[in-house]
């Protein structure tokens, strides 16, 4: 009996002692209003993040197991009403030193602000917000998510080698549609486009769902569209509000472009070149649909902690986090580029898709845009042109 | 006149000597090309299964084997009709894979399920899977047949396979997203590129201790544009070739002091290149222009470029 319960001691054990060793990466999201898809043809992802996380352990795993490196996935949801500080020390105290969010601007700041988020390192997967990269930049944060600003340049690069130069820019009513319209206008200004002409998006949600629904989309729209003659019609609309309704609706028959029809993205559902064909198959085989922009964020946040980790040989996180900001790193990311933190403001650098509805159409930065260092730092904010002071 | 038919005879050994066939595997026409090595020219276009990556050839040089991923299979073609034959079974989604000295083993990349499979070809069946790292794709054997080595893209780990147990001997961590493993001549070196890194490793065969890593730089291409991917390691051990990919060019290395020699400027994104049997003559596979650049190594300078079909792929010379 004796000898049983030491044996069952001991295997009860092996794993509490394995996990001494794990490398814990935590992912906070935050309880969100669902949404209701604008097209029947979505539907609405309620793990959207957190399955890129997963794959990405999966992923870590798969080198870890030659190396001896463990990689352990912690979850954790914010409520409505949850303090992201209160969450950041409790993972704290669990020992936890590495954070990936799912989370908006405001939240991201709470949480890394923290004292006790001064010795993590957090890595951004969902906000896009320039000012987290600028004034409001912290040197324990990096973001695998592209800025606006990385966003509007890759498609203002895009535009500018079709030689689509005037732009109509319409946008929607959320702070974070005006954002990405000043990335538009800076980025329109950056390559040399001219925005004619600008509206606001003002009608409600949601209409074209009615059974008569595209009749009042039908004649809304035309007026809204009647604006001087220009090349393409650009959309900031992220929370895909109206996007969708506007192509083969407008007053000219313009292509449309930004959030919607051509869209600028991390990664697309769409993507299959560089090995992507792999990931997404990978993804699909773990999540049961495609692989989209936020998930791959996640993705690319703990893949990165992993390859420091595998390559540093460590399972310190100061030296995982050195590795990570050091001279050193690359991230395979599936788009034929090696992906790196920028010194400057803890951004990734990465090519950015320009996706059709159905199939990859470029990758911006074009060929043609030169920088003195990595051709990627043409996307986004340069190093003397950062606000950042760590 | 004495003059007259040395030079003949001279023009009819060197057309003897260029009486090379080249192979190309165009990734998305489904083709193989044909070019004639003597006059540079492409003679035929061969139609197989979908996706056509890695090509080899037989052990009697009278087949040539196609991994076609999007068929699940490997396409044979009979060299002297041009015509296909029974495929042969290769695992879910072939890549690459090498011929083993004993010629009738074929060693297997499964890019999609993390296998190495070992197929019998006179028998027609896999007779083993060997379980690698995330995204297999590099493969190459031992010219003494002792050892097969592998490379996992994803993982960043080159695998060396007992060939004789076929089990997993060991695993080394390399260069960021390796593409190419191939063994020198006296089997005592492997060679591993990494595409992302830009990079090529060098490691002693028996203790897998590194021995050097080669750098690349092309004065005005980016960093990330400087991707090693292709290797082919001259038969005298003096050479040793290297494809970089998006940085349109192959640099030739001096594979005992493993000093980077010189670059030629070849087609767009070149990616997999092929020795002539003689080692005169380097062919590359370049998928951004659709075409073959053929390099005169011993005037070293490139001096053909031949248009196949849409992005090529691999390559294989048959003498």
């Amino acid at each position: 009996m004796r000898a049983l319960l030491v044996l069952l001691s001991l295997l009860l054990a092996v794993p509490a002692l394995a996990d001494d060793t794990a490398i814990r990466v935590a992912i906070i999201t935050q309880e969100r209003d669902p949404i209701l898809p604008v097209s029947p043809l979505d539907r609405e992802i309620p793990d959207e993040g957190l399955s890129g996380a997963r794959l990405g352990v999966a992923d870590n795993a798969t080198t870890g197991k030659f190396t001896k490196q463990r990689f352990v996935l912690v979850e954790r949801t914010i409520s409505k009403d949850g303090n992201p500080a209160d969450m950041v020390r409790a993972l704290a105290a669990e020992g936890i030193r590495f954070v990936v969010t799912d989370l908006d601007a405001p939240a991201l700041l709470a949480a890394g602000s923290d004292k006790k988020a001064h010795e993590m390192l957090i890595i951004n997967a969902r906000a896009p917000d320039d000012e987290l990269r600028n004034e409001s930049c912290r040197a324990n944060v990096l973001h695998t998510v592209p800025s606006r600003a990385m966003l509007a340049d890759a498609l203002a690069q895009y535009l500018m080698a079709k030689r689509w130069r005037r732009w109509f820019l319409v946008t929607g009513s959320r702070p974070g549609d005006k954002l990405l319209a000043e990335a538009y206008r800076r980025a329109a200004k950056r390559f040399g486009a001219q925005i004619v002409a600008e509206k606001d998006w003002t009608f409600k949600p949601g209409h074209a769902r009615t059974d008569t629904g595209h009749v009042t989309l039908q004649s809304e729209i035309p007026v809204l569209t009647q604006v001087a003659d220009h090349d393409v019609l650009v959309i900031a609309d992220e929370a895909n509000e109206f996007g969708d309704y506007l192509p083969g609706r407008t007053a000219l028959p313009r292509p449309v472009a930004g959030t919607h029809g051509l869209i600028t993205a991390a990664w697309s559902a769409v993507s299959e070149q560089w090995g992507a064909t792999q990931l997404q198959a990978r993804f699909d085989k773990l999540a049961g649909r495609r692989m989209g922009a936020v998930d791959y964020a996640a993705w690319a946040a703990v893949r990165a902690i992993g390859e420091a980790a595998i390559r540093s040989r460590s399972s310190d996180p100061s030296a995982i986090m050195a590795y990570l900001r050091g001279p050193d790193f690359i991230l395979s990311g599936f788009k034929g580029q090696g992906q790196s933190f920028r010194p400057w403001d803890g951004q990734m650098r990465q090519p950015i898709l320009i996706a059709g509805p159905r199939l990859l159409v470029s990758v911006s930065p074009q060929a043609g845009y030169l920088h003195r260092g990595s051709e990627l730092d043409t996307l986004g904010t340069d190093r003397e042109e950062s606000r950042c002071r760590f | 006149m004495q003059v007259l038919i040395l030079a003949a005879l001279f023009a009819f050994a060197s057309h003897a000597a260029l009486a090379e066939t080249v192979y190309v595997s165009n990734e998305q026409d489904n083709t193989v090309s044909v070019i004639d090595g003597a006059t540079s020219k492409l003679i035929d276009t061969i139609p197989v299964g979908r996706r056509p990556r890695g090509i080899g050839l037989s052990a009697d040089k009278q087949k040539l084997y196609v991994a076609v991923g999007d068929d699940n299979r490997i396409d044979v073609v009979d060299l002297k009709t041009r015509k296909m034959e029974d495929p042969l079974p290769s695992g879910e989604d072939p890549e690459l894979f090498v011929l083993h000295p004993d010629g009738r083993r074929l060693f297997v990349a499964n890019e999609n399920d993390n296998l190495v499979s070992v197929l019998d070809i006179p028998e027609r069946r896999i007779v083993t899977e060997v379980e690698v790292g995330v995204e297999p794709e590099g493969m190459g054997v031992s010219p003494d047949g002792r050892f097969v080595v592998n490379t996992s893209e994803t993982t960043s780990m080159l695998h060396v396979i007992d060939a004789e147990t076929l089990e997993l001997v060991d695993n080394v961590l390399v260069g960021t997203r390796p593409r190419v493993a191939q063994v020198s001549a006296d089997s005592k070196q492997i060679w591993v590129s990494s595409e992302l890194r830009g990079t090529v490793e060098v490691f002693d065969a028996e203790t897998r201790e590194p021995l050097a890593t080669i750098a690349f730089e092309v004065p005005g291409v980016p960093r990330e544009l400087i991707q090693a991917v292709g290797i082919q390691l001259a038969a005298d051990g003096a050479r040793a070739y290297v494809a970089l990919g998006p940085a349109n060019r192959v640099a030739e290395v001096d594979a005992k002091t493993y000093k980077v020699l010189r670059t030629y400027l070849v087609g767009q994104r070149v990616w997999h290149i092929a020795l002539s049997p003689d080692g005169k003559r380097l062919y590359t596979a370049n998928g951004n222009s659709s075409d073959v650049s053929v390099i005169d190594l011993q005037n070293r300078e490139v001096v053909k470029t031949i248009g196949v079909g849409r992005s090529p792929w691999g390559l294989v010379v048959a003498p």
